[in-house]
């Protein structure tokens, strides 16, 4: 595999707030507001002339809101129609694959502009609703029937990973206090608070409500009490992300293109797809995502970049344990040895990787098929210096990556940004 | 026809483990073998199969303890007071298998160990006046 045929590049990104919106706003909605502010963020403007094609990606607006065929209605509310506007579904990597395949579309010569949609509305359904449309991106037949949820399929991950390297559950609880405190300097994010504001606030609410006051002495004494309870052990509410209804819109052009939007492009240099088997029973490792490694390799090899050139990186933390495996597989830690590093530091905003500067799915929010477009909104801010509040990274990023995972591992797409 | 001669279908499968036998599919071609059935074997592309019954013995490979439970769960019975166990369970024979794990104190999964030997246990469930068989697995 070689290096891309011809220049990608991306010159424009933008979201929709992430949050509990529903009614007040839908799929359409979501998808005009992250429309809206991927346009602003184009230096000389975009307009839907400009534009051949919009590809969509949507894990399961059929399940979630009862409407399929999303691609020409997205594409319409823009004024795109009647370009081509194709859907893609790879569960929480849908949109990271809609990415992918702009990229590749544009390297063919078929369309030289993309917009690329990634867009989910999850709360029109209540919460055993939304678990139940996001077990059906496990195996079916073989792993709902022995029980398995969502949180329970990475729950499990995580207990091999803990037996196997020695993790615990405050290693998990490092990633969750990291990916707050990044959230809280993210407008757009849906849950703006670090952990030990939520504590001292809870706090403060006990205290007006009468109620015993808890004693906790710091946030790992909080995560650890019965105000974080347990949803499969070991993790606990405070492992996971969250559900929300989100949109994202990036758009993409040909290297010859690039010029008339802007004279600043963000080169994509690198992109990567893997798979893996549905049922973690069908997998030779329970502790790392063959999808994720595979994925990874693709992108190194296609940007002649290695895991030590990558800046900053958004990785797929819809669980606390998914980050852990995420840094291991791709090639920035050792197996068994990224939680050191973060509890070195190392993956905090001010540390030498900084991971999901945004506040991940953890703190942003996951809008499953728009979380992997999020990911590149941030990574598009970041490389920018434009990254809102106290969050930019203090030096200019030249080489990033974002890292978008499917179910719990059946699909991977990686993708890295040059200057 | 003797039911060594079923298809190597998921329904043929099931309907084996209804009558409370795991089966697996095994390459005539190269020896693996794929449980659950997989009538085309990846490792030597060839569809040369034929049943085999497992010992139902392995090892707890890993687990979990869920308190938020799937619909189906829920109504068994599961709930937060009372977590059931989802596990990956490597059987002697060498494949994985995902069951839950019946039998340990799964309100205390810290005494829950991975690697500990387990035999299978073939759970039943009344649904509609109708008995279901899911597979399960237990502590030796």
């Amino acid at each position: 595999m070689g290096k891309l045929a011809k220049g990608v590049a991306l010159v424009g990104a933008g979201m929709s707030k992430f949050g509990n919106h529903f009614p007040v706003k839908r799929n359409p909605d979501l998808w005009i507001d992250a429309w809206l502010n991927a346009v602003e963020s184009v230096d000389n403007g975009i307009e839907p002339k400009d534009i051949d094609a919009c590809y969509v990606g949507n894990y399961s607006s059929d399940l979630f809101n009862h409407q399929g065929h999303l691609g020409p209605q997205m594409a319409n509310l823009v004024g795109l129609t009647p370009k081509p506007a194709p859907r893609f579904e790879g569960a929480c990597a849908s949109s990271g694959i809609a990415l992918r395949q702009a990229i590749i579309a544009i390297v063919s010569g078929i369309h030289d502009v993309i917009a690329v949609s990634g867009v989910e509305c999850m709360t029109e359904l209540p919460t055993a609703g939304v678990t139940d449309v996001l077990a059906t991106a496990s195996d079916s037949l073989f792993e709902y029937p022995a029980g398995a949820t969502f949180p329970g399929l990475y729950a499990t991950l995580a207990s091999a990973h803990f037996h196997k390297y020695g993790t615990t559950a405050e290693d998990l609880m490092r990633v969750g206090i990291k990916n707050h405190e990044n959230g809280a300097e993210n407008p757009y994010a849906q849950m703006q608070q670090s952990i030990k504001d939520m504590m001292i606030s809870k706090r403060k609410r006990y205290e007006e409500q009468g109620r015993e006051i808890p004693d906790w002495s710091d946030e790992f004494d909080f995560l650890k009490s019965s105000a974080n309870p347990i949803i499969a052990y070991p993790l606990r509410l405070f492992d996971c992300s969250l559900i929300t209804d989100g949109a994202a819109c990036l758009f993409l052009t040909s290297e010859e293109k690039a010029k008339d939007f802007t004279d600043t492009p963000i080169w994509i240099t690198g992109t990567g797809q893997g798979s893996a088997a549905l049922s973690l029973h069908d997998r030779d490792s329970l502790t790392s995502f063959i999808a994720t490694k595979e994925s990874a390799r693709q992108a190194y090899q296609m940007s002649g970049l290695k895991p030590k050139d990558i800046e900053i990186c958004e990785v797929h933390d819809c669980f606390t344990i998914a980050e852990i495996v995420a840094l291991e597989d791709l090639g920035f830690y050792e197996k068994g040895k990224a939680v050191e590093a973060i509890k070195n530091g190392e993956t905090k905003r001010d540390g030498a990787l900084p991971i999901n500067t945004s506040g991940g799915l953890k703190s942003k929010g996951h809008p499953v098929g728009a979380s992997g477009a999020g990911m590149a909104v941030e990574i598009f801010k970041q490389m920018r210096g434009i990254a809102e509040r106290n969050r930019q990274v203090k030096f200019d990023v030249e080489k990033a990556m974002t890292h978008n995972l499917g179910g719990s591992g059946g699909t991977c797409v990686v993708t890295i940004y040059q200057k | 026809m003797s039911e060594m001669d079923k298809d190597f279908t998921i329904q043929s499968y099931l309907e084996f483990l209804q009558s409370k036998k795991l089966m697996g599919s095994k390459c005539k071609n190269c020896g693996i073998l794929y449980v659950p059935v997989r009538k085309l074997c990846t490792k030597c592309n060839t569809s040369n199969m034929e049943w085999v019954e497992m010992s139902g013995k392995g090892e707890l490979a890993a687990f979990t303890s869920i308190t938020v439970g799937t619909p189906y769960f829920i109504e068994k019975g599961y709930d937060r007071k009372r977590p059931y166990c989802f596990s990956i369970i490597k059987l002697k024979e060498g494949a994985m298998v995902s069951a839950q794990l019946v039998g340990v104190e799964e309100s205390k999964p810290e005494t829950i160990n991975i690697g500990m030997p387990v035999k299978v246990k073939f759970l039943e469930t009344e649904i509609k006046g109708e008995t279901k068989i899911d597979l399960g697995f237990e502590p030796t």
